[in-house]
């Protein structure tokens, strides 16, 4: 059946037609559809997952790949730097059952916080590659990657970018084929990856790299485009797509979509058939290190830009400067910026305001929708490294406070869902090195930023069933937080927050604060707060703008008046509680 | 350089706008229709108030699922200021379609920059093709301003010329039944602008 689908739906919809039976993932952007919509097999013979991080995603799956099943784990590529402990080692073992690991590269940082390249990892780890460059080849060649998998005795990894997973693009979709799981065989040389075993298998794995180059070299998973003209262009993934764009039918192509290892001898045949080389790909120069390094002449990385997706226009600049500069229309105004904000009615919103009054903590932030709280007039948060970097950076941060005699008292601001994925760690490390910071889970019941996942604390599991929810209390202080030193909070409650965030301020010992509200965008919470609603007494406001400073984007100043947009706001009564002259009244 | 037959169009709005929604009507439109369609939409920290982005292009053939800067035969902007934002991409003598709609973004709710005043007057005076209407008020006079998406839906099938296209069909497929009477009004007020 033909289908416009999106390269994750493709994703998924290939891995299921190849007879997958395992998947996990941890949700990040761009990859979190391929698990929501692999759930939807749930009863057509795939179980998947939510894992607690992509470490431990993939060695689930690694897991079921050695008991014998296909299995897949998908990950941002941020995550795959958290799992690849594991990736590394896994090159050794090989798999039993096919393994795919998906990393979704985010080139243009729609929502990450660095640009990297994961090619990288799979010529490090020395790990097979494939890279689709649309929906069709995301199914295509995910089936393919399963058949490299077990033929070759190595995990895949596949991968894509933000463009590719979330594009949509016409899909050709056929029938799954159900596999058996494969037997298992004991077999501790091969699984169990001890200094002399590791030491042959990686004797192994050297001779796979032989295996693969060749495969490389006859799979048409390499293809060559022949066109009219005489340029020659080596691409990949989705720089094929926009090379093609403004190169058209004119330039003869080495399409890559078997990209670890490399084909040398079809990239020598290919530069020999035409007089000028380009290689045209995103971010590093993957694919141009290696031409060089073949003594092969080409352009690429001078005239393309360093960072940044690619675009067709950017190509098109790199590669014809003189060309006529295409149309476009612009008008003269000044555009007000528009960056993403916390929602109307965010759980968040009074937390980071209670905070925000203290100007000797250090807030030290992590990944989620209270990265937000960098944003003005909020601007709280001090540092955003990584998943979990908020509690075992504050650690750090608080010991070098304390060893230059300052006094600057550390709130390390983090999710619930994150904090199962890496915060853990840390509050066990500040517990145990005696860091006196305060850690603040903002529990929303829900992993927002990434649209909504389930995830330890939440009590269903990504297949829709009721499991055991993780008390977050209980296990700060099975961690070793005493009981006196945490505190759950209604964040609406601005008074109650107040005197959390004091009492913490004030803590000589590692401290928790637990927020307990849920996300305002939650179906449940929305039904429940339709009707509450607050709005402005005009006859008492003085207009001081004191409201404001919450930052919601319901509040408005406008025409010399405050008014609360009545479509957004969920009466939280924030703004309610910061208005000195009560002029904010609730209803509902 | 090539040449083809890609034509592109850009869905320009603010989170919660019903961008997305959009554009997947128009391609399932499109794709029924037989061409071939690729559409890209980006989302993540956008869905937080950001500004929100489709590109919908379609053709014999299509390459690139991203509309070069300066070729989009359309620009649908769901807020006033986002078709500023987004004008280098509307191509010479392409046709703007413009929400008559204001949404304040914090910088300028909290005073720390302004909407700009006059960007319709400018708009029309840029782009000889230009129509703009408050597909939110004729949403809202039809019962709910969510469906102003899709009133600029209909304007937009009406700029592109893809009014032969059992539209109402696709719009049975992908919207929930208890709304739909709604959003085939919004349709049908759409492509009467
Ligand atoms: S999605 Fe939920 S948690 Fe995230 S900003 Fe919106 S209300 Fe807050
Ligand atoms: S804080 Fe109260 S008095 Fe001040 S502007 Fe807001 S509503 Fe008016």
């Amino acid at each position: 059946m033909r289908k416009i689908m999106t390269g994750n739906e493709a994703t998924a919809r290939g891995a299921w037609e190849a007879g997958l039976h395992f998947a996990a993932a941890y949700p990040g952007t761009p990859s979190t559809e391929i698990l929501e919509n692999l759930a939807l097999y749930k009863d057509k013979g795939v179980y998947s997952e939510w894992a607690t991080n992509e470490k431990v995603a993939v060695e689930a799956a690694a897991g079921a790949s050695i008991a014998g099943a296909r299995a897949l784990a998908a990950m941002k590529h941020v995550g795959l730097n958290v799992a690849a402990d594991p990736f590394f080692t896994l090159a050794y073992t090989g798999v039993n059952g096919g393994l795919v690991i998906v990393s979704a590269d985010d080139p243009g940082l729609f929502s990450s916080q660095n640009e990297q390249d994961n090619r990288f990892y799979a010529s490090h780890a020395k790990i097979a590659m494939v890279e689709p460059s649309d929906s069709q080849e995301c199914l295509d060649y995910v089936k393919e990657a399963f058949e490299i998998s077990e033929k070759y005795d190595t995990p895949v990894l596949f991968r894509v970018t933000t463009r590719i997973c979330h594009s949509k693009t016409l899909v050709e979709t056929g029938d799954r084929v159900e596999r058996e799981v494969r037997p298992y065989k004991k077999d501790v040389t091969k699984y169990v990856m001890a200094p002399a075993n590791a030491k042959r298998r990686k004797q192994i794995l050297t001779e796979r790299i032989a295996a693969l180059k060749e495969y490389s070299e006859t799979t048409p998973l390499n293809r060559v485009e022949r066109g009219s003209g005489t340029v020659g262009i080596i691409t990949s993934g989705i720089s094929y797509n926009h090379a093609k764009e403004v190169f058209g039918d004119e330039a003869s192509y080495l399409k890559l979509g078997f990209t670890w290892p490399l084909p040398e001898k079809k990239i020598r045949d290919f530069a020999a058939s035409v007089e000028t080389l380009y290689v045209i790909e995103e971010n590093e120069p993957y694919l141009e290190n290696y031409v060089k390094a073949l003594g092969i002449a080409c352009t690429g990385r001078e005239k393309l830009p360093w960072i940044d997706e690619l675009t067709p226009e950017r190509v098109r600049r790199a590669f014809f400067p003189d060309s006529e500069e295409s149309g476009g229309y612009s008008i003269d105004a000044e555009i007000p910026p528009r960056p993403p904000v916390l929602c109307a009615g965010c759980t968040h919103r009074g937390f980071f305001y209670e905070v925000g009054k203290y100007k000797d903590i250090v807030v030290t932030g992590d990944i989620g929708c209270y990265t937000l709280g960098i944003v003005p007039p909020l601007s709280v948060t001090d540092t955003v490294i990584c998943m979990g970097a908020s509690v075992s950076g504050g650690v750090g941060f608080r010991k070098a406070v304390e060893r230059a005699g300052r006094k600057e008292k550390v709130f390390a601001v983090i999710g619930d869902s994150t904090f199962f994925h890496s915060g853990i760690t840390g509050l066990i490390d500040a517990i145990v090195n005696k860091a006196p910071i305060v850690v603040n889970i903002l529990d929303n019941r829900i992993t927002a930023m990434t649209g909504h996942q389930e995830n330890p604390g939440t009590g269903r599991t990504l297949m829709g069933e009721p499991t055991h929810q993780v008390d977050l209390k209980a296990l700060c202080m099975a961690c070793g937080v005493k009981e006196e030193n945490i505190r759950l909070i209604d964040p609406y409650d601005l008074t109650a927050t107040r005197d959390a965030v004091r009492a913490g301020y004030e803590a000589t010992e590692p401290f928790v604060i637990i927020t307990t509200s849920p996300c305002a965008l939650i179906k449940e919470v929305v039904r429940r707060r339709a009707n509450m609603k607050c709005f402005v007494d005009e006859e008492k406001c003085v207009k001081c703008k004191l409201c404001l400073k919450a930052g919601c984007p319901a509040v408005n100043f406008r025409d010399g008046r405050v008014y609360i947009d009545r479509a957004s706001c969920n009466g939280c009564t924030v703004c309610m509680q910061i208005c000195p002259k009560h002029a904010i009244v609730r209803e509902g | 350089m090539k040449k083809n037959d890609t034509k592109s169009i850009l869905l320009v709005g603010v989170g919660g706008q019903g961008t997305i929604l959009a554009s997947k009507i128009l391609s399932e439109g499109l794709v029924r229709k037989g061409y071939d369609v690729k559409m890209s939409e980006i989302h993540g920290m956008s869905q937080r108030g950001g500004s929100v982005t489709t590109h919908v292009r379609y053709g014999s053939k299509v390459a690139s699922p991203v509309v070069p800067e300066g070729e989009a035969d359309v620009l649908v902007a769901f807020e006033k200021v986002e078709a500023a934002r987004w004008l280098q991409y509307l191509k010479k003598g392409g046709t703007l379609v413009v929400n008559d709609f204001e949404i304040y973004s914090l910088p300028v709710l909290t005073g720390a920059a302004k909407y700009p005043e006059g960007v319709t007057e400018k708009l029309r005076a840029a782009v000889p093709n230009t129509k703009v209407f408050n597909a939110g008020e004729i949403a809202s006079s039809l019962g709910n301003i969510k469906a102003q998406n899709i009133v600029l839906l209909g304007a937009l099938v009406k700029a592109m010329g893809l009014e032969d296209l059992d539209w109402e069909d696709v719009l049975k497929e992908l919207i929930p039944e208890k709304l739909l009477d709604l959003n085939l009004k919004a349709f049908r007020a759409g492509l009467e602008q």
